[in-house]
């Protein structure tokens, strides 16, 4: 079973072990280069792609500002097609319906659709508590689970694994899950792929219950939409005589032909592909199958009542702002850790969560250099660094309360001498002194002729342990200014 | 037209050079360009580091400093994008009317400098003589928060003696950040020395870009490993003419 990120450290310590492991930050690097060239290729094609997301951040917006008007619909839609809606306020509510779903049909397995929803709430580890096993069938999470392992990306879970360790965890783990991997397997692709495709069928098969998420849920006609690149979700959702749907409130469309617009945002932005491979959609359960949907809050009515973090909400989670992100790259997705990473995680998880109350949540909206490459490749327009800096004054906020951290001293005498030309003309008076000295006796020339200082003590050297620090200059601007009189 | 220089304080404290480039560039094109004393910084370190509250006196010195300039220029993408983006939300929070009408005058006299030269002056070549193998680095907050395009690179084709070449994976964010550079000291330099790569592979003599504190993260990795690159503002390379 996989691992949980509960726990986890908080994010400039959790980076500091991917940014070690060579190997992991070889894969990141190409991973994401490869998916971003691609996707800089399908969205250079379309010449309205600026009008394409103006329209999916306005139609997200829209239910945003009349969720419960559609969230009603919904409910009406989806019970009027024969499907049974249920009404999650956090992750023990959620789990607890899908399980009791299980439970009613004896079902000791569920097979499951990829679905971000699924794994925020931890349902595979509640089932397991409820001795139901789920399986994954996605074939990135099901070398997640296999590995007992942590997902670290929203598309590609397993994108901080090569094949060479792909192979490993289907040799060493798929006997016991179920089938096993066949003998003398290679790491080529292909055959990872195959004997991937061989395992899961047996369960296909094999299950009762299917648990899904939805991509989008269209409150007019009570369609779900699920699209993927596999095929294994066709299965999961067709096959099973149960379907559970977990849906976060916000996946609402209002209007079938809503659909239009994201079915050409979102294939674009994630996988870089111009249409996904399978699009299902269903309203109520298909032939014979009884549907139900577990319509789920959980922390969602939080961060919309967040008047700048609410656009977060219009996140359809295609992952291109991991993609881009320069941090990311570097960290991978354990360092956020939650199944959010990046810099969507960096804004949502504090936003579902709400700051204040644990270190690894208040570190994520620092996890940025804010350079808003994110913003720039957001289908939807999440202004991905205003929330950051938003967050980060949320994080400020919560702990004014509190004894002040030595961060929180510096910022006020900071900002009194930043306030007033007089201060800070003394202040750099002080430098100006200690820049002469350190002149005379800095060793090291930087290229263009500075001195530089040495190594500086804690904090300074936090900077200066891998960059050097140029002598600050004799005079200031301002000094030299008055003293020769311009003015 | 009044014109004000906002020298920013990294640049009046750790930079005086660049200051003095602005103003002789100006000069030079023709701008007599005043240094408001009263002037301290734009509030960017307290803003992005979330202290909201600290930001606000510093705001509106800001404003009070530059009150009656119909230009302020600001050799400084990251200062320029942080007036325009965020002193309203500052002087929002500050629940001062008088302030938010301040501050809905000033942001929008702000320019960066490459903006004054090539929107307002209409100029892009300057006069300058710069004889050095030269890569830019285009700051992420000129680039995306400003929109800055080419104007810069525009400025430095028009020099005479440039030998400039393209830095790879130019517009990858340096990892400074701000008080990101030690908040997450080591994101920050695995991002910098892949920047520093990028520049040593161009082989240039010289790192160009508009923003001192990026520069002075990478100009600091740079001089750490030794590569006798060195690193300098726009500013200065666009002052340069053949008699200094
Ligand atoms: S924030 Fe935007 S770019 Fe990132 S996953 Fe969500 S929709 Fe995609």
């Amino acid at each position: 079973m996989s691992g949980t990120f509960v726990g986890m450290p908080a994010f400039p310590a959790a980076a500091r072990e991917a940014l070690s492991d060579a190997q992991l930050r070889r894969n990141l690097a190409h991973a994401t280069s490869t998916i971003r060239a691609k996707r800089a290729a399908v969205v250079g094609e379309v010449d309205e792609w600026e009008e394409l997301r103006l329209a999916g951040a306005a139609i997200k917006d829209n239910v945003l500002h009349h969720l419960d008007e559609h969230l009603l619909r919904l409910e009406q839609s989806l019970t009027e097609r024969g499907a049974t809606v249920h009404w999650a306020r956090d992750a023990a509510e959620a789990c607890e319906i899908v399980a009791s779903i299980a439970r009613r049909h004896d079902a000791d397995e569920v097979v499951k659709v990829k679905s971000m929803a699924t794994q925020e709430i931890g349902l595979n580890e509640a089932l397991a508590a409820h001795g139901i096993t789920a399986w994954e069938t996605d074939l990135a999470e099901l070398i997640v689970q296999l590995g007992d392992d942590l997902p670290s990306h929203i598309l590609v879970p397993a994108i901080h694994r090569n094949r060479a360790e792909i192979r490993e965890i289907f040799r060493e783990r798929m006997a016991a899950a179920g089938r096993p991997a066949p003998e003398n397997l290679s790491d080529v692709p292909r055959e990872l792929a195959a004997a991937a495709r061989l395992h899961l069928r047996e369960k296909f098969l094999r299950a009762k219950v299917a648990v899904s998420g939805a991509n989008f849920a269209i409150a007019e006609t009570g369609t779900l939409v699920v699209v993927e690149s596999e095929g294994n979700g066709r299965m999961c959702l067709t096959l099973p005589e149960v379907l559970v749907s977990v849906v976060g409130i916000e996946k609402i469309l209002p209007a079938w032909s809503d659909l239009d617009v994201f079915l050409q945002l979102l294939p674009r932005s994630s996988t870089g592909e111009r249409m996904n491979p399978y699009t299902s959609m269903w309203s109520g359960g298909t032939e014979g199958q009884e549907a139900h949907v577990v319509l789920l809050d959980n922390g969602r009515t939080r961060a919309l009542a967040d008047e700048v973090g609410r656009q977060a909400l219009r996140c359809i989670r295609c992952s291109a702002c991991l993609n881009v992100c320069p941090v990311y790259e570097r960290t991978g997705g354990h360092a956020y850790g939650s199944v959010y990473p990046g810099p969507i995680g960096a804004i949502l998880n504090p936003l579902l969560r709400g700051v204040g109350v644990d270190e690894q949540t208040d570190s994520l909206p620092y996890a940025s250099s804010l350079c808003g490459a994110c913003f720039e490749v957001c289908p939807v327009r999440i202004d991905i660094p205003e929330v950051l800096v938003h967050l980060r004054s949320q994080v400020v906020d919560a702990h004014r309360a509190g004894p002040p951290k030595g961060e929180a001293v510096a910022m006020k005498s900071a900002a009194w001498v930043l306030s007033g030309a007089r201060r800070l003309s003394w202040a750099e008076r002080g430098m100006g002194v200690a820049g002469r000295v350190l002149n005379r006796l800095g060793r090291k020339v930087m290229p263009g002729g500075r001195r530089a200082l040495g190594r500086l003590p804690w904090p300074g050297s936090l900077w200066s342990n891998a960059r050097d620090v140029p002598a600050p200059p004799a005079e200031s601007f301002r000094a030299r200014w008055r003293r020769e009189g311009r003015r | 037209m009044k014109v004000a220089v906002q020298v920013t304080c990294i640049n009046d404290a750790m930079f005086p050079d660049t200051g003095e480039a602005v103003f002789t560039l100006l000069r030079r094109l023709g701008v007599a360009a005043d240094f408001p004393a009263a002037q301290t910084c734009c509030a960017q370190p307290m803003v992005n580091t979330g202290y909201l509250d600290e930001a606000v006196p510093v705001v509106r010195n800001f404003v009070d400093a530059f009150a009656g300039y119909d230009a302020i220029v600001t050799p400084s993408g990251s200062c320029a994008g942080s007036v325009r983006h965020q002193h309203a939300m500052v002087a929002r929070r500050s629940g001062d009317g008088r302030l938010a009408a301040a501050v809905a005058r000033t942001s929008p006299k702000v320019y960066e400098l490459t903006e004054f030269l090539v929107d307002v002056l209409g100029v892009t070549d300057v006069g300058a003589y710069f004889p050095h193998r030269v890569t830019y680095h285009p700051t992420c907050h000129s680039l995306r928060m400003l929109g800055v395009g080419d104007r810069p690179l525009r400025l430095l084709r028009a020099v005479r003696g440039i030998d400039l070449v393209e830095l790879p994976a130019a517009d990858e964010c340096c990892g400074f950040g701000g008080t990101f550079a030690v908040k997450n000291a080591e994101t920050s330099t695995a991002m910098g020395a892949d920047k520093a790569r990028h520049v040593l592979d161009t082989g240039a003599e010289v790192l160009v870009a508009g923003d001192n504190s990026c520069l002075l993260h990478i100009g600091g990795l740079l001089s750490r490993q030794r590569t006798g690159v060195r690193v300098m503002h726009l500013a200065e390379v666009l002052a340069r003419t053949e008699d200094a």
